[in-house]
């Protein structure tokens, strides 16, 4: 391609500039970042890449650039940073609707002045387009879901740039195809999200976080067994998570009035307490561990379990096992009472142990119904999983899925290669 | 390949999949299925068969891929927007054969069902675990899991607890190809695209679920329901306001207004509040020292609003008999109207206000009365346009004026259906919605799942993308032409738009009865309106499925376009090629087959269980 004239036409269509080292993907140098302000920039410059066939990755705040397979190909960075405007907030609706580069932070901060929240736990720095892209949600996904969940309207750039929206900004709406839940957890293979409208929580006037521990004698039966009273019970909990330390514990979150709460917090201490914990305690303040290992720093191998909430003694065991085969000491954690746990290998990890980890624990977990997902990997880690199943096992219909990618990226330009083995 | 198979060639090939006595093809039988719950549009399918098996619908479902022969399914045919409309030229797939609870794992809160399972019986059956399956459609006594999947349905507690697309995570499907695959794997955690996602609410046009691993919640400690009776309605809104305003989420906030109160009134004597202007019910579930702050709070809320009286009720007995009035309300607005359009049109709860006065002016300027039932909390309104289907002057004022209500919605940045879908009944609306490439967008997903498109073609889009085409260029063969299915739309197109006008002034097959004969598929109680019941007891009626549903006859089913005269009537609208070869083509190959002719109208119903 001449670089001089895919820059004018990319130029015709919102501010670029050339890439440098910094903006790799996945160790993938690209040739430009553009910066579209508007979705019709955004429009502008998908076509432009469309008309010279450029592979296309969108950028939020690279947080988790990483996850994923990497790009085979990247010319053009989409940086969605310019497009931070909450563009409405219908506080009496419990709406509001938000430009995809707006970080999950200051989003925050404009819902807060009307008591009102977006119910994930996203990371501050995240952009909405990054968390939607990803799938990304934290502790609270037992109560509130994933983003998929709270995504009631969205406004999507296709690969030849084509704009269209699904959803809008009622909350109960099944007027059409609800391309949201499609592009949610997409990683961008299907094209740009430029803006989204979710809908909104009040903001809890209390919360309290009852926290057990199990000695190091406690059975993993006693935990599981913890973690689904916990999560089955009428207290409402919003998070069930555990963390698997040196003292295994297990942390519920309950949301609510102040007096509500601490009653709550009580009930649940006891119920926790006569499913086998050594010991309880209830808190305003969150856990050290919190959200961990997904809010983890990365760069090592996170891998994802997900299963059904009766297994998880099974889940247990089997991490327990896969990581005494492969000698390593992953930290283990996760909302476990809505059935995921997340394993982080530590960046030295060997990668032949790594591999062997993921591969025994799909082999041991084979015949149960749920998944091991290599969220994130180093290159040498990821060279090691070929033949073990790769990053993402084995993944049902992976024929539709084929089938949706061809028709909504024809060319195979957006984020190629990026999703599971087969897809793109 | 298509295979030059007459839909006569298919039955004894259904047959020996099914088995013969679960393929129909008396024509009174088929008869049975020519509507679901939005009696205004009607289509004797050509074949009705009932699989008892994922297996045997795949079977099906590949045999009509195969031969080119478009299929719909069907639930228990409760559905308000024509979504389960047969095509006169296809199969009908009942699945109310497929009636199992495969499984109900209560630590890990789930429960896999068979989609002829019922709503409520998923509830029933997780109760003594103290979950429930959270979506209650208002029909959930009859309304089908399938159903529920295929509309995304919600419910009057849907506010707090959301659609069917929060609580199911995982479905087995026949694609429309007739390939058997699982979609999700129940844990709710998606690895790849979320396809779970985009089946549910695609209107049965994506496919046929098969298994459906449902999410069961705890049932919550307390329930308790207010009701707060108000001069007006702009006092309940205010009221409606407030409560959200107060960061409170409660289950439900409904709210019905003076017509309808007096309908009710004299459907079940519920005895609300005499003279009220509106009524609001509200619902608070959860833990009990939560319901109970929220319960005070709500109480001078309502009070604040400028509330005549409240009630309350803290047990079931007592709440069910706030909810008797609400419940009853679309079937109780039969009474005081021989016919009345049901809509189902959303706006931004804080433009309640403004619209239901929209309303009210645009039902006096045409002279036709609107009753109001809506679901206050998520803005979600259901208007009842009333008229006489005696005269085609009102009919058609009433669907002007029904279509002027949705234009008001989608004004103030609603939508045109929250809950019913949008079926064969609102596709002329969605391009006031969506623009050209957002319903082209939509698709592409149509595209990747049914590239023939033969599964229950001719709903949600006004027009049907050719697939295959290079996105944004109309250009090359589309390669169901090339297969030779193209031929078959051309087909159709000409068959709807020729249809006798006899087979439309037909007496109305439900006026004045309903009731419930399916095998199995009559819980006690669910058989809606008492009207006469005729004594013949006709066999197709006692198939599972094969029956109208009775919580929905509005009174009567004659609804607009029963009368042959109107000029509307809806018909798939294709779009309209000028290929007579390939018009002749298909017609040559399928000479012998013929629509059976339209009995003359001896239909009775039977009677319930």
């Amino acid at each position: 391609m001449d670089a001089g004239v895919v820059r004018k036409a990319l130029a015709g269509a919102c501010a670029v500039r050339e890439a440098g080292d910094a903006d790799a993907v996945g160790g993938v140098v690209p040739s430009f970042v553009a910066s579209p302000g508007s979705t019709s920039e955004t429009s502008a410059v998908l076509r432009a890449a469309a008309e010279h066939e450029l592979a296309v990755v969108a950028r939020g705040s690279g947080g988790r650039l990483g996850w994923g397979t990497p790009p085979a190909r990247c010319d053009l960075v989409v940086d969605m940073l310019r497009m931070d405007q909450v563009t409405e907030h219908a506080a009496g609706d419990l709406v509001a609707k938000v430009q995809a580069g707006t970080s999950m932070g200051r989003l925050a901060e404009v819902l807060a002045t009307a008591g009102q929240q977006v119910a994930l736990d996203a990371p501050a720095g995240a952009t909405v387009g990054g968390v939607i892209a990803t799938g990304l949600a934290g502790p609270r996904r037992l109560r509130y879901g994933t983003p998929r969940d709270l995504l009631i309207g969205i406004t999507v750039v296709r690969a030849d740039g084509t704009v269209a929206h699904s959803g809008g900004k009622v909350v109960k709406n099944v007027a059409g195809y609800d391309l949201g839940k499609l592009f949610a957890g997409s990683f961008g293979t299907l094209g740009l999200v430029t803006e989204a409208t979710f809908r909104l929580h009040p903001l809890p006037p209390a919360r309290a976080f009852v926290t057990a521990e199990f000695g190091p004698a406690a059975t993993t039966e006693a935990m599981a067994s913890a973690v689904a009273s916990a999560a089955g019970s009428p207290l409402v909990p919003s998070a069930v998570e555990v963390s698997l330390g040196r003292t295994p514990q297990a942390g519920v979150l309950l949301e609510g009035s102040a007096d509500g709460v601490a009653e709550r917090a009580g009930l649940m201490a006891e119920l926790l307490g006569s499913a086998g914990a050594a010991g309880t305690t209830v808190s305003d303040a969150e856990p050290e561990w919190w959200g961990a290992p997904l809010a983890g720093a990365g760069g090592g191998t996170l891998v994802r379990i997900a299963f059904w909430v009766a297994a998880l003694d099974r889940v247990l065991g089997a991490i327990r096992s896969a990581a005494q085969r492969a000698g390593i000491r992953p930290a283990v954690g996760g909302p476990a009472g809505a059935g995921a746990l997340y394993a982080d290998l530590e960046p030295g990890t060997g990668p032949a142990a790594a591999a062997g980890f993921v591969a025994a624990l799909r082999e041991t977990l084979a015949d149960a119904r749920g998944s091991v997902v290599v969220l994130t990997a180093p290159a040498e880690v990821r060279a090691a999983l070929h033949g073990a199943g790769g990053m993402h096992g084995p993944v049902p219909s992976l024929n539709l899925m084929r089938a949706i990618k061809d028709q909504f990226d024809p060319g195979h330009r957006m984020a190629p290669g990026r999703f599971p083995e087969g897809v793109s | 390949m298509t295979e030059a198979l007459t839909i006569e060639g298919l039955v004894p090939r259904l047959a020996a999949i099914a088995g013969r006595e679960n393929v129909i093809t008396d024509p009174l039988e088929l008869r049975t299925y020519e509507c679901d719950g939005l009696t205004s549009h009607r289509a004797v399918p050509a074949l009705v068969v009932l699989p008892a098996t994922a297996e045997e619908t795949a079977a099906i479902v590949a045999l009509c891929a195969a031969a080119g022969v478009p299929f719909v399914a069907r639930g228990s045919g409760t559905g308000l927007s024509g979504g389960a409309l047969p095509r006169e030229d296809g199969v009908l797939i009942v699945m109310s054969r497929m009636r199992r609870i495969i499984e109900i794992d209560p630590v890990s809160r789930r429960a896999v069902v068979e989609p002829g399972v019922t709503n409520l019986s998923v509830s029933k059956a997780a109760a003594p675990y103290g979950l429930f399956y959270a979506p209650d459609p208002s029909s959930q006594v009859i309304c089908s899991v399938g159903g529920n999947v295929a509309e995304n349905s919600g419910g009057a507690h849907c506010l707090k607890h959301g659609f069917t697309v929060h609580h199911v995570t995982g479905l087995e499907i026949v694609t429309p190809s007739g390939e058997l695959t699982w979609l999700g794997d129940g844990t709710g955690v998606v690895s790849g695209y979320d396809l779970v996602g985009a089946f549910i609410g695609s209107e049965g046009t994506l496919g046929i679920a098969t298994k459906i691993v449902v999410k069961l919640t705890p049932l919550p400690e307390a329930v308790h329901t207010l009701l707060a009776a108000y001069p007006t309605m702009a006092a309940g809104g205010a009221a409606v306001s407030g409560i959200i305003a107060a960061g409170i989420v409660p289950a439900a906030i409904e709210m019905m207004d003076a017509l309808s109160i007096e309908a009710a009134e004299a459907a079940v004597a519920c005895g609300y509040p005499e003279g009220a202007g509106a009524v609001l019910i509200v619902e608070l579930d959860g833990p009990a020292s939560e319901v109970e702050a929220e319960v005070g709070c709500v109480r001078s809320l309502c009070m604040k609003a400028g509330a005549t009286e409240i009630r309350a009720a803290d047990d079931a007995a007592r709440r069910a008999a706030i909810w008797a009035g609400r419940k009853s309300a679309f079937a109780a607005v039969g009474r005081i109207s021989p016919s009345f359009i049901v809509q189902d049109g959303v706006v931004p709860r804080t433009a309640l206000g403004a619209v239901l006065g929209r309303i009210a002016s645009l039902s006096a300027d045409a002279g036709i009365r609107v009753a109001n039932v809506f679901h206050a909390g998520d803005g979600n309104l259901h208007p009842l346009v009333l008229y006489d289907d005696g005269s085609s002057a009102e009919a058609e004022a009433a669907e002007v004026l029904s279509g002027a209500i949705l234009d008001t919605c989608i004004e103030y940045g609603g939508s045109i259906t929250g809950e019913h879908g949008v079926g064969v009944d609102k596709s002329r609306y969605m391009p006031k919605m969506f623009d050209a490439d957002d319903l082209d967008t939509m698709q592409l997903v149509r595209c990747a799942f049914d590239p023939a498109s033969l599964c229950n073609p001719g709903k949600v889009f006004p027009t049907p993308r050719l697939c295959g085409e290079v996105p944004g260029a109309r250009r090359g063969t589309h390669p169901a032409v090339a297969a030779g299915q193209a031929e078959l739309f051309l087909w159709f197109t000409e068959r709807a738009v020729v249809l006798p006008s006899a087979r439309l002034a037909r007496p109305c097959a439900l006026r004045g009865a309903s009731s419930l004969g399916a095998r199995g598929a009559s819980p006690p109680g669910a058989g809606g309106a008492s009207a006469a019941r005729p004594s013949r007891r006709a066999s197709a009626a006692r198939r599972p499925g094969g029956v109208p549903p009775a919580r929905h006859v509005y009174g009567t089913c004659a609804a607009r376009h029963v009368r042959g005269a109107s000029p509307t009537r809806r018909v798939p609208s294709f779009p309209r090629r000028t290929s007579p070869s390939a018009h002749h083509t298909y017609q040559a190959t399928h000479s012998s087959r013929r629509t059976p002719p339209s009995p003359p109208h001896p239909y009775q119903w039977p009677q319930g269980p």
